[in-house]
């Protein structure tokens, strides 16, 4: 008998907590089988702070490390710098990165730290329960902008990967999405990149990944996925933003 | 051995690393910023890092990652950064993580005075932080002592798995003292196999983690640090006793003003009224026992509490004392340090009172 597909071994065997249509699982696989194919599930090093993927260190193959919210760039920091020949990682989400940690995401990208960021950018705060985050869009309803958010109230919604790209620390930025295969593929591929170039020692590697959050959406799976392309993927432009 | 002359801060710096520090993340602040200065040049010939972080809330989310990751680590700051690191403390103690921060305290509240102050005993003994917590909390009161207490904070925080705070006020760091440097004779240590330093070969993951969703399971993991508080209470009491024995006025207090109390105590010995000092080592577990004991004695007949604060360790000597004998306070804040003289003069005020 051939094997035709595999659950990849840079995930444990167990049943994740996400809601059905959420890209946190998707995105924890790719990350899973970059590992696997890479030969690093062993000497990775993972920083997940607070926020829906909390628990990823239940998910993980690698050791894992849960962190304050906002502070895993501090943490990879010192992770990284006193085991620099292992891969080290932050998965962060928008509330947590662009939010209450932009001041540890802006000083990790300046120092140049030698880490990998993976930036799940729903829009919201999903595990709180669907408040507005910095980068919620114009209009997007929230629990604490029920009207939609106005550029009056809240402000514009921030671009973090091209924010982080004006500073010379960071050597790679790439966003992508995971709502079909060759979005996946994309993807995929950019979370090797940023690994290899971690690895190879050129600075901080940044993926930007645009992620659905049904529930808090209030939407189906498929509406989900197809509001992500025609508006956060208009606002927040796919493709490599900086490469050095 | 060689008396050698150094600067408080730098000789804290110096005892880390030659403890086994190899992580040290901090953020300038008076009067403590010889600490990061001495790492920064001291720490890479160490082998060890050293970063200068964006702020005190980063220093100690780097601490508590390299000390997840198996890393002897420290931070310090005084008053002011230290608040900030209150956040990254309850983590360390929630997620089990050993690490040492040093706070050389100054004049609060807010920005307060950049002279030496006592004012942060309340949150150093009590949880600065959110939940049921504590940290062992070491006072020294010389520069010797202040070494000799950096080798012990590293080994006590690795032996529970837990922060250790140091305590010292501003005078500790910033004066000039001889000391020797003993040998040190390290503690037996458990490996960190628990530690997320990459699997290499370990058949699951660590996961380092302070959630526990379920209320069931937080209790559960309260009761075990429980368990670990009440070990620290049990072993880790430290505490000096001078010219106790025979004492009418026992003087207790911690750190600098217990230098000036003894010199207090010193003279009002020669003007025939019998003092002596009790000076807690560690505030954090209070050798309450021990004061009870000889607050006890026949000969005290009142016991004067000298801080430079409003009375935050008063609290910890009215609950060990209780209505045994009467307690006295006498205090200077805000950067002010009493004199041997005001000290004799309340302790002489206190016995006259009394008598
Ligand atoms: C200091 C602190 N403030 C607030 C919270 C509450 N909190 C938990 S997760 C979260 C936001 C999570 O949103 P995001 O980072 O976007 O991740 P998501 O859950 O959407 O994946 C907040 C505000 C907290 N845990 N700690």
């Amino acid at each position: 008998m051939t094997t035709i597909y595999q659950k990849t071994k840079g995930l444990q065997d167990t049943t994740l907590h996400y809601c059905p249509g959420c890209s946190h699982g998707i995105v924890h696989k790719l990350i899973g089988e970059v590992m696997e194919e890479m030969g690093i599930i062993d000497t990775t090093i993972g920083i997940c702070p607070v926020g829906c993927a909390v628990f990823a260190g239940n998910y993980f193959a690698c050791d894992t490390i849960e962190a304050a919210h906002g502070r895993a760039p501090a943490v990879a920091t010192a992770v990284k710098r006193t085991h620099p020949d292992q891969p080290v990682f932050t998965y962060q989400g928008d509330g947590d990165l662009a939010s209450i940690g932009a001041a540890e995401i802006i000083h990790a990208a300046m120092r140049g730290e030698k880490f990998t960021t993976f930036f799940i950018n729903n829009a919201i705060y999903g595990m709180t329960g669907g408040q507005m985050a910095p980068t919620t869009l114009i209009g997007q309803r929230a629990t604490t902008a029920p009207g939609g958010r106005t550029k009056e109230q809240a402000g514009e919604p921030v671009q973090v990967a091209e924010m982080l790209s004006t500073l010379k620390g960071l050597v790679y930025a790439e966003r992508v999405c995971v709502t079909d295969i060759p979005h996946l593929n994309k993807a995929k591929k950019a979370i090797r990149k940023a690994f290899e170039k971690q690895m190879a020692g050129e600075g901080f590697t940044f993926v930007e990944i645009l992620a659905t959050c049904p529930t808090n959406w209030g939407m189906g799976t498929a509406e989900a996925n197809k509001w992500l392309m025609d508006n956060l993927a208009a606002y927040y432009p796919l493709g490599v933003i900086k490469e050095v | 051995m060689k008396r050698e002359i150094w600067k408080g801060s730098e000789a804290i710096a110096e005892a880390a690393i030659r403890a086994g520090c190899r992580c040290f993340c901090g953020y300038p602040i008076t009067p403590q910023n010889e600490i990061p200065e001495y790492m920064s040049a001291k720490m890479p010939a160490a082998g060890g890092v050293f970063v200068q972080s964006e702020s005190e809330v980063s220093a100690i989310n780097m601490v508590y990652g390299a000390a997840a990751s198996g890393i002897r680590a420290m931070t310090s700051s005084s008053s002011p950064g230290v608040s900030l690191k209150q956040e990254g403390i309850s983590y360390m103690v929630g997620a089990e993580l050993p690490a040492v921060i040093v706070n050389i305290m100054r004049g609060g509240p807010g920005l307060g005075s950049i002279q030496p102050a006592q004012g942060d005993y309340y949150q150093a003994t009590r949880g600065g932080g959110n939940g049921d917590y504590r940290t062992v909390t070491l006072a020294p009161a010389n520069l010797q002592e202040a070494v000799d207490l950096m080798f012990d904070a590293f080994d006590i925080a690795d032996q529970y798995r837990n922060p250790v705070m140091i305590l010292a006020d501003g005078l500790i760091g910033q004066m000039m003292e001889p000391l020797v440097w003993k040998e040190h004779k390290p503690r037996n240590l458990p490996p960190k196999s628990w530690a997320a330093d990459g699997r290499k070969g370990r058949d699951h993951n660590n996961f380092i983690t302070s959630l526990l969703v379920e209320a069931a399971d937080c209790e559960a993991h309260n009761r075990c640090l429980e368990k670990k508080f009440q070990e620290m209470e049990d072993k880790e009491c430290r505490w000096e006793e001078i010219m106790t024995e025979d004492a009418e006025v026992l003087l207790v207090a911690y750190g600098t003003p217990a230098r000036i109390a003894q010199t207090a105590a010193e003279h009002l010995r020669k003007q025939g009224i019998k003092a002596g000092v009790f000076r807690p080592i560690t505030l954090w577990p209070f050798p309450a026992r021990r004061l009870r004991e000889i607050a006890e004695q026949r000969s005290v007949k009142v016991v004067l509490d000298v801080e430079m604060s409003l009375g935050q360790m008063l609290d910890d000597v009215k609950l060990a004392i209780g209505e045994c004998k009467p307690v006295r306070f006498y205090g200077r804040v805000g950067g002010s340090i009493p004199t041997v003289s005001e000290v004799e003069k309340a302790a002489a005020g206190a016995y006259e009172e009394v008598k």
